[in-house]
C-alpha cells in the first residue's frame, strides 16, 4: 500500500519538477497552452467513430511538444498505461459487438468493432497524452490562473491552490500513520482492519480540521480578507498568438479536411 | 468509474461542461456570499485530506478486496452542498491533470457525476432528512448508507447514459447499466459504512464541529429546488443545441464552417488546389460517414479495389504526418539534449 502512496508522491513530484524546466513552451503564456488543447481534444474527439487515418497527423502536436519541451517519454507512456484499463474494458466490447466486415486484406477480414476499437485507443492516448502534456509544459500553479484569468471564479481556483499546497503535507500525514500502524500490527502484517481504518480516518480529519484552523489564524494575522491576491504577471505576446493561431489552426485544418489522404494519394502516384 | 475522454462525444462533452462550469459559478458565488472566511482554508485543507485518506485502505473481511473513502458525501456533510461540490471539482481536476484520470473533456463528466449528485441530492434530500439535527447511531448509518448508495448509484447511471449517448462505444444501453449498477451497489455499500463510521467518530470526539457545519449554512429546499431546475435546463438547453448541430449537419464543426464562411467547405481557389481537391473528392476514404452506409450494406464484397486503395492512401497518408511529427519532436529532443539550457550555468 505504501508502495502505491510512495508512487502517487513521485509522480505529482516529478511532474512539477518537469514543469519546473525552461523551454520555449514552458515559457509560453499558460493560457495559450490551455486553449490549443482544448482545441485539440475537441478535434480529437469530433471525428466519427471509425476514423483511424485522420487521427494519426494528431500525434504531430504531441511528438513536437515532447521534443521542444525535452520531457522523458518513457515516464509519459508508463502513466498512460497505468490508466488504460477502464477505456480497454468498456472498448474491447466494440468488436464483439460489431462484427459487420468493413475491409477485406487478402484473407484477413476487418470487422468495424475492431476499427473502431483501434479508434478508441488512439483518441485516448492523444487526450489523456495532451492533459499530461500541458501539465508537464505548464505546472498547476499556473493553470489555475490561467484558468482564473479564462473566467474560472476565483473562490475555485484559490480552492485549487489551496489543496495542491495541502496535498502533500496531508499525504506525507497519512504515510506517517501507516508506518507507525504496520510497526505495531506484527500478525497482521499491516493489513488495516475496518475498525481501525475508522480510527485513523477519524483522527486525520480531526488532524486536518485543527490545521485548517490554525491556517486560517495564520492568514487572519497576515490581514486575510476571504480572498487570495495573486501577484503575476501574464503577457500574451505574438509567441503565444503564433502557437495557438498555428496549432489550432493545424487541428481546424486537418480536421475539417481530408489532408491524409490526399498526401497518401499523391506519394502512391509518385511512387508509382 | 472516471469517465474518458475518448469514449465521448463532443456534444456530450460539451454539455457536461457548460452544466458543470455553471454549477461552478453558482456555488462559488454561495460560497462568497456566505461571508464565513473560514471557509476558505477549510475547504482546501478537507479537499487534500480527501485525496490523503483515498490512499488507506481497509481490508474488506471475507472477500480478499479493498475499500477506501469516496469522499463526496463526507464533504457535503462538513461544508454544505455548495462548498462541497467546489472541493470535490478540485480534488477531480487534480486526478485529471496528474493522474490523467478521464482527461480533459471528460472532467465535465466527472465532476458532474461525482458531485452534484451527493452534494444536491444525496445530502440534502437524503441525508438530512434521515439524520436530522439531533444524530443517532442507527439515524446516522441508516442516513449515510442510503445516501451514498442512490449518490453512486445516480452517479454510475450518468455513466451510462453519457457513453450511450455518445455512440464511440458500442455497449447497448441495458447490459451496460447491468454491469455497472451492481458493481456501484457494493462501492456505494462500502462508501456509506465509512462514511457513517468516520462522522460518528467526530460525533464522539469533537460534537461542535458537526454541529457548526450542520448550522453553517441551512440549505432550504427551494434553493436545492432552485439548483436542480436551473441545471435541467442548462443542460436540455446545450444538450439539444449541440445535438442539433449534430445531427442536423454532417458534424458539429463542418456546420459551424458552413456558419462562418457560408459554405460547406472553404472553397478551393484554382489551379493546384482545384486539382489536388478534385483528387481528393475522388479518393475521399470515407465521404461523409461512408463507413456506416457500408456497414448496413454489409453483405456486398467489401474489398473493392478502388474503396482499398482509399483506405490506404488514407492510412499511409496519415502515418506520413505521424512520422513526421516524430522526426520533428526526435530532432527537437536532440537539440535539447546536447544544449541543455545553457541559461543554467552561468559561472560557467
Amino acid at each position: 500500500m505504501s508502495a502505491k502512496i510512495d508512487r502517487a508522491i513521485y509522480e505529482i513530484g516529478h511532474l512539477d519538477t518537469l514543469a519546473a524546466g525552461d523551454s520555449l513552451l514552458h515559457r509560453l503564456d499558460p493560457r495559450a497552452k490551455l486553449l490549443t488543447t482544448a482545441i485539440f481534444v475537441v478535434c480529437v474527439v469530433s471525428f466519427d467513430k471509425y476514423e483511424i487515418a485522420r487521427l494519426l497527423p494528431f500525434f504531430l502536436f504531441p511528438a513536437v511538444v515532447i521534443g521542444l519541451a525535452d520531457l522523458p517519454l518513457g515516464f509519459l507512456l508508463r502513466k498512460l498505461l497505468l490508466v488504460s484499463p477502464f477505456v480497454l474494458f468498456i472498448g474491447i466490447f466494440n468488436p464483439w459487438l460489431d462484427r459487420s466486415i468493413v475491409a477485406q486484406i487478402g484473407p484477413l477480414a476487418i470487422s468495424g468493432g475492431w476499427v473502431s476499437f483501434l479508434s478508441l485507443l488512439l483518441r485516448f492516448t492523444l487526450t489523456i497524452g495532451a492533459a499530461l502534456l500541458l501539465i508537464a509544459t505548464t505546472g498547476f500553479a499556473a493553470i489555475c490562473m490561467a484558468m482564473e484569468r479564462l473566467g474560472t471564479p476565483r473562490v475555485f481556483t484559490v480552492q485549487l491552490l489551496l489543496l495542491y499546497r495541502y496535498l502533500f503535507i496531508l499525504i506525507e500525514e497519512v504515510v506517517r500513520m501507516i508506518r507507525a500502524h504496520s510497526l505495531r500490527s506484527f500478525s497482521a502484517k499491516g493489513r488495516i482492519t475496518y475498525r481501525v481504518f475508522l480510527q485513523m480516518l477519524g483522527n486525520l480529519l480531526l488532524r486536518t480540521i485543527d490545521r485548517a484552523q490554525r491556517i486560517h489564524m495564520a492568514m487572519l494575522s497576515r490581514a486575510f480578507t476571504g480572498e487570495i491576491r495573486i501577484v503575476r504577471q501574464f503577457r500574451f505576446g505574438y509567441k503565444e498568438c503564433l502557437f495557438l493561431g498555428g496549432f489550432g489552426g493545424l487541428f481546424l485544418c486537418l480536421r475539417l479536411t481530408d489532408l491524409t489522404a490526399l498526401l497518401g494519394r499523391l506519394v502512391l502516384e509518385i511512387t508509382g | 468509474m472516471h469517465m474518458a475522454d475518448a469514449l465521448l462525444s463532443p456534444a456530450v462533452g460539451g454539455t457536461m461542461w457548460v452544466a458543470t462550469a455553471a454549477t461552478t459559478v453558482y456555488c462559488s458565488a454561495k460560497v462568497r456570499q456566505s461571508l464565513d472566511d473560514r471557509k476558505v482554508p477549510l475547504m482546501g485543507v478537507l479537499a487534500a485530506f480527501v485525496f490523503a485518506a483515498q490512499m488507506i485502505n481497509f481490508t474488506i473481511p471475507g472477500t480478499g478486496s479493498s475499500g477506501h473513502l469516496g469522499g463526496g458525501l463526507i464533504l457535503a456533510v462538513l461544508l454544505g452542498a455548495p462548498a462541497a461540490f467546489l472541493a470535490i471539482a478540485s480534488v477531480l481536476t487534480v486526478q485529471a491533470l496528474f493522474f490523467a484520470d478521464g482527461g480533459l473533456l471528460a472532467l465535465g463528466c466527472n465532476i458532474f457525476n461525482l458531485g452534484i449528485f451527493p452534494c444536491f441530492i444525496a445530502y440534502p434530500l437524503i441525508y438530512k432528512k434521515i439524520v436530522g439535527n439531533q444524530p443517532t447511531q442507527g439515524r446516522l448509518l441508516a442516513g449515510s448508507l442510503i445516501a451514498a448508495v442512490f449518490g453512486l448509484q445516480l452517479g454510475a447511471l450518468a455513466v451510462v447514459m453519457e457513453t450511450t449517448l455518445s455512440g464511440v462505444s458500442e455497449l447497448p444501453f441495458s447490459s451496460f447499466v447491468l454491469m455497472m449498477q451492481p458493481i456501484h451497489l457494493a462501492i456505494g455499500i462500502v462508501e456509506g459504512l465509512v462514511t457513517a463510521g468516520v462522522i460518528s467518530f467526530i460525533w464522539k470526539a469533537r460534537p461542535e464541529i458537526l454541529e457548526r457545519a450542520a448550522g453553517d449554512q441551512p440549505l432550504g429546499a427551494l434553493s436545492v429546488g432552485r439548483i436542480l431546475i436551473g441545471l435541467g435546463l442548462v443542460t436540455v438547453l446545450t444538450g439539444g443545441v449541440l445535438s442539433w448541430y449534430a445531427s442536423g449537419h454532417p458534424d458539429g464543426l463542418e456546420w459551424s464552417m458552413f456558419k462562418v464562411s457560408g459554405q460547406e467547405e472553404l472553397e478551393a481557389p484554382d489551379g493546384v488546389h482545384r486539382s489536388l481537391e478534385e483528387v481528393q473528392t475522388k479518393t475521399a476514404m470515407m465521404p461523409d460517414y461512408g463507413f456506416k452506409a457500408s456497414e448496413a450494406g454489409a453483405g456486398e464484397p467489401a474489398g473493392e479495389s478502388g474503396k482499398l486503395g482509399t483506405t490506404v492512401a488514407g492510412l499511409l497518408g496519415g502515418l506520413l504526418v505521424m512520422l513526421l511529427g516524430m522526426g520533428i519532436g526526435f530532432i527537437f529532443k536532440r537539440r535539447a539534449v546536447s544544449h541543455p539550457h545553457p541559461h543554467q550555468h552561468p559561472h560557467a
